[in-house]
């Protein structure tokens, strides 16, 4: 896979949708590429996180330590940017990412993620409507929940 | 030591002095024929004196004496009559004699340089033997305020003049003076009145010389101080280094160097006035006397008439023999003088009488006698060297082989009395014992092999691990080296030139590692106790690790070479059958490979110097002859454009300093305006039209391309097939000059210049698989344990050089370090103070564990005492007995469950720690 192939995928993401493609090409050109093979984990919960990844190819498991055990809370498939939490708010991984085929990931260091962000505000602006999107997500969930736990009278 | 350098020189050279001197005694009689000849060989045969008349001879070589009338009645004694030579034949005869004179002459001084410089030169290196003899024989309180740079410039350089010195000492002032004096009594002879007026001169030099060096003398030896002085700051500044970066003191610094030498300036500027003013006046004083001659020798034979002229001419002849000696005499003086300071102000500072006995330090070649009893301390009280009592009368008995923890807050003594066990504190009050024996009257060949102490700070010395380990196992020679007969005979005479120098004979080649003290019975099971006293300390791995990362020389261990190319085969093997395969991408001579730059491809080889090193391969002729060869530079030169391009796109708009440039491995934020000025420069010009400066800047670009990381689709399988071409040109065709310059990779040979594991690897770790280095060093791993090679890595490990002071190892490893070389020569009782303090709470506890566990044998019992002065108070638990001290004084003394029990301060200091 080349440059301009990478600069392509990054363009179907829809966090660098608006971004101009020099701007992708650069940051493509200054991110690694990391090949995770089936049953690796891209980073584990509670880690320090360093770098948030951009699933390029393959599928990966979101796993969340439970006292009975890791739960599977969601999938990630290609064109997804995970751990992006962790780097923008400080935290240890909230999640362990477990790859379930070969992934390929663009892996975007900690520094380069905030520069971007400082230096693109459609960037910004995406990230925030991505993570209000999730937020919006986890309270329908959340309410659900609520609900249901309600109904069975706890 | 001896105060007065000349007694010195003379009790250590007497009958070298004698010697010389009478050699240079001898010397004299041809010395002087040697002059005289040059006159007889003009006045007889070249002005025919004696040949007045044809065919007249003159004898030669006639013996002839006076004697005494009653010896033989002509007065006179013929030993030989001598040949009778024509004219021609007597020049040619005189000629030979001055041939031979020249000969002799020159052998006479050979010889005596010869031996007045070895003579110097052994009395030097005994000096400077006795000054680091006394200082390994100081009490090591004293020697901590010795600054090192202080006393390294003075056993060095401040005793270096004495060597040039010592062999002229006694000769030079010796023939001077009988030269000087031989002059003078001529001139005396010749005419006693003019005769006293030279002798009134040299007398008046002899009087106001020595007052106009008065004040050299003190400069001198002002100017030595602050030589010595700038040493020390020297080291100083080298020890604290890192105190000047941060406190931002180097201009501090700076003016203070600046300020030492200036005064060192003037103070030789003011030597030299005096100096030179002093060789005026004594130029001027020996040029005044021939102008008294002249003058009041001239009045008399003019006015007076009561001297005649050939007297006249003959004190002046004679006079100008007196000069030369007399200042030579003078600066023989001047030189005395000067090495008189320079020894006495060296000698002061070892002039110390608190020396250890010498024998106290004596070799002992058997192995010393165990220890036992009990430790027992009487009313123990020490001090520092401020007088401040650190521990006062203190009193206590412990068995030798039991485990005794000492605690206590900071200051309380509990570091002190570590320090007094290990004999580095000597007790101002009271006594230690150890079973019937002061342990401070203990010779150190019984205290330095039966105890071993590990200290706050660890001093490891600039060698190998191994050597390091094996330090506290050296004292004495156990066996001789092998020596061919040749060597046997050089190592007798270095052996005789020791002794004559006072020196020392035991010889640093043998084998000096005590293997019984070991516990051992020979060479071959060290390994195996090394391996044993590693893992007590938990440093296996790390010197695994190390080893990995080692070199070797294949020439010295082809066997481990041969076996590390077995091993890297078994790895390729296992990677190509495994899912790892695609991980690491092997050097294959026939194969391009995509996980390296396209120069290393090229190369196919590690660069040795500087010809093919990354910043001179774009220049460097040979490997541009070879890419010409199959029109590769001007493809490479091309790709360094579309290169050097895509970056300028890329990053020309951001700053400088933008963190992106990090992440940028082909050029740095500086080299951007260059290559774009370049590129605008050759954007027309094809490889040929570029300047070769330009060609190079693009040529670097492209060698350092690896399409897997730069991944701008720059290479296919054309190209690759074409630079493995060129790889194979460059291998055949490489020049004899250059051959030593690049060591090419060989599947089937080791490469010295890479280190264990790049050779077990051989090959490059893929871009972008993830934990590609670690899953690369676990299948290393396995494959090393499989073949059975992890000891070998070990012993690569252990021949790692630990650098200055140990700094190449880490604080922990350098602890664990100095643990092991405590273990290894299994002591009666193993000291540790405050050690450890770079392990954190968990390693400490481990640590402790594992050494109170190792020093027991199978059976459980205690072979070594352990007396630790613990930096965790919990840690006293695992204690057969604890010493609790608090402001100087032991207030403790229990097993650790009954001081648990009470109300103790033994509690409390554990709460604390808590």
């Amino acid at each position: 896979m080349t440059l301009e192939d990478e600069v392509g995928v990054l363009r179907r993401i829809p966090l660098f949708a608006k971004v101009e493609p020099s701007k992708l090409k650069l940051l493509a050109f200054t991110s690694q590429r990391m090949v995770f093979s089936k049953g690796q984990e891209l980073f584990h919960q509670g880690d320090p996180g360093d770098a948030a990844y951009v699933i390029i190819e393959g599928s990966a498991d979101v796993l969340v330590d439970a006292p009975g055990g890791q739960i599977s809370v969601a999938r990630v498939e290609r064109n997804a940017i995970v751990g992006d939490i962790a780097i923008l708010c400080d935290v240890p991984r909230t999640a362990t990412i477990k790859a379930l085929s070969e992934v390929v990931t663009l892996k975007i260091l900690k520094e380069q993620f905030l520069e971007l962000i400082a230096g693109f505000p459609e960037i910004a602006i995406e990230i925030m409507r991505v993570l209000a999107d999730r937020l919006s997500k986890t309270t329908a969930e959340l309410t659900t929940a609520r609900n249901k736990l309600n109904e069975l009278g706890y | 030591m001896e105060k007065n350098l000349f007694r010195y020189i003379w009790n250590h050279t007497r009958r070298d002095q004698v010697w010389i001197l009478f050699v240079v005694a001898c010397s004299m009689p041809t010395f002087f024929l040697f002059f005289d000849l040059p006159k007889q060989i003009v006045n007889i045969p070249i002005r025919g004196l004696g040949f007045e008349t044809p065919g007249a001879t003159v004898t030669f070589f006639e013996l002839n004496f006076s004697v005494p009338a009653w010896m033989s009645s002509s007065g006179q004694l013929n030993l030989f009559s001598g040949f009778e030579l024509e004219r021609f034949s007597y020049l040619g005869a005189l000629c030979m004699v001055f041939l031979t004179l020249v000969c002799i002459n020159g052998l006479f001084k050979f010889y005596i340089n010869t031996y007045k410089g070895r003579l110097g030169e052994r009395t030097l290196r005994r000096l400077r033997y006795e000054l680091i003899d006394r200082v390994m024989r100081f009490p090591t309180s004293f020697v901590r305020r010795m600054k090192a740079s202080e006393v390294a410039t003075m056993v060095k350089d401040e005793v270096e003049p004495l060597g040039v010195f010592i062999g002229e000492a006694f000769v030079d002032p010796a023939f001077l003076s009988g030269q000087a004096l031989a002059a003078m009594l001529f001139i005396m002879i010749q005419n006693p009145w003019l005769g006293t007026i030279a002798f009134s001169i040299v007398l008046f030099q002899a009087f106001l010389i020595p007052r106009l060096r008065r004040r050299m003398l003190e400069i001198g030896k002002e100017r030595q101080l602050q030589a010595r002085a700038l040493a020390g700051r020297v080291g100083e500044i080298l020890d604290g280094v890192s105190e000047i970066h941060a406190n931002d003191t180097s201009n501090y610094e700076r003016a203070d160097i600046s300020n030492r030498l200036n005064r060192i300036f003037f103070l030789r500027y003011e030597s030299y006035r005096r100096k030179f003013f002093i060789k005026f006046l004594n130029n001027f004083l020996s040029q005044i006397t021939p102008f008294l001659f002249y003058f009041i020798g001239g009045y008399f034979v003019i006015v007076k008439e009561t001297l005649d002229v050939g007297q006249l001419v003959a004190v002046i002849v004679a006079y100008k023999d007196l000069p030369n000696p007399i200042r030579d005499l003078i600066n023989w003086d001047q030189t005395r003088l000067d090495v008189q300071i320079k020894y006495s102000q060296v000698i002061i500072q070892f002039a110390s009488d608190e020396v250890q006995s010498v024998e106290s330090q004596a070799v002992v070649h058997g192995s010393a006698a165990r220890l036992s009893g009990e430790i027992a301390a009487r009313n123990l009280g020490v001090s520092d060297d401020t007088g401040a009592k650190l521990i006062e009368s203190a009193s206590f008995t412990i068995p030798l082989h039991q485990f005794t923890a000492v605690i206590g807050e900071v200051n309380s003594g509990a570091e002190a009395i570590g320090e007094v066990l290990a004999r580095l504190l000597p007790p101002t009050q009271g006594q230690i014992k150890i079973g019937d024996q002061d342990l401070y009257k203990l010779a150190e060949s019984v205290s330095g092999r039966r105890i071993s102490y590990v200290g706050p700070e660890t001093y490891l010395r600039q060698a190998s691990v191994r050597d390091n380990l094996l330090y506290g196992l050296k004292h004495a020679p156990m066996r001789k080296p092998e020596y061919t007969e040749e060597e046997e005979e050089k190592r007798l005479w270095e052996i005789s030139e020791a002794e004559r120098a006072g020196n020392t004979t035991l010889d640093i080649h043998g084998d000096w590692i005590d293997y019984e003290a070991a516990g051992l019975s020979g060479a071959e099971q060290m390994d195996e106790r090394i391996q044993e006293v590693l893992e007590l300390v938990d440093l296996v791995d790390d010197m695994f690790e190390l080893g990995l990362r080692g070199l070797i020389v294949p020439a010295d261990e082809p066997e481990l070479a041969k076996r590390i190319i077995d091993a890297r085969k078994l790895l390729h093997k296992k990677l190509k059958d495994s899912d790892l395969a695609n991980v690491v991408n092997p050097f294959d001579p026939d194969k391009y490979n995509d996980q390296t730059t396209i120069a290393e491809n090229i190369l196919f080889g590690t660069a040795i110097g500087d010809a093919f090193s990354e910043d001179n391969l774009a220049r460097n002729e040979y490997l541009l002859s070879v890419l010409a060869g199959n029109g590769l530079d001007t493809v490479l030169y091309e790709m360094g454009g579309k290169i050097a391009e895509t970056i300028i796109e890329l990053f020309s708009d951001l700053p400088p300093d933008h963190p992106f440039f990090a992440r940028l491995s082909l050029m740095t934020a500086d080299d951007i305006p260059e290559y774009e000025a370049l590129l605008s420069r050759v954007s027309n010009l094809d490889f040929e039209q570029a300047v070769p400066l330009d060609q190079a800047m693009l040529l670097k670009l492209s060698f350092a391309y690896i399409e897997p990381q730069h991944r701008l689709s720059l290479l296919n399988d054309d190209l690759r097939t074409r630079l493995l071409t060129a790889r194979k040109a460059f291998s055949l065709g490489l020049p004899e000059g250059l051959a030593g310059a690049i060591e090419l990779y060989n599947p089937e040979s080791y490469n010295a210049r890479s280190t264990l594991q790049d050779n077990i690897l051989f090959g490059r770790i893929s871009y972008g698989v993830a934990e590609g280095a670690k899953l690369v060093h676990d299948a290393i791993l396995s494959v090393l344990k499989e073949l059975g090679l992890r000891p070998a890595v070990i012993n690569v490990g252990l021949g790692f050089n630990v650098g200055i002071g140990g700094k190449q190892l880490m604080a922990v490893q350098r602890q664990k370090l100095s643990l092991a070389r405590a273990l290894i020569k299994r002591p009666d009782l193993l000291i540790i103070n405050k050690g450890f303090a770079a392990l954190d709470a968990n390693q400490q506890t481990q640590m402790v564990e594992r050494v109170l566990n190792g020093v027991k044998n199978s059976r459980g019992e205690a072979q070594s005492g352990v007396f630790w002065v613990l930096t965790n108070p919990n840690l006293a638990a695992k204690f057969e007995q604890v010493l609790v001290f608090r402001n100087g004084g032991l207030v403790e003394q229990d097993t650790p469950m009954a001081l648990e029990r009470k109300e103790s301060h033994y509690s409390e200091l554990v709460a604390h720690g808590k």
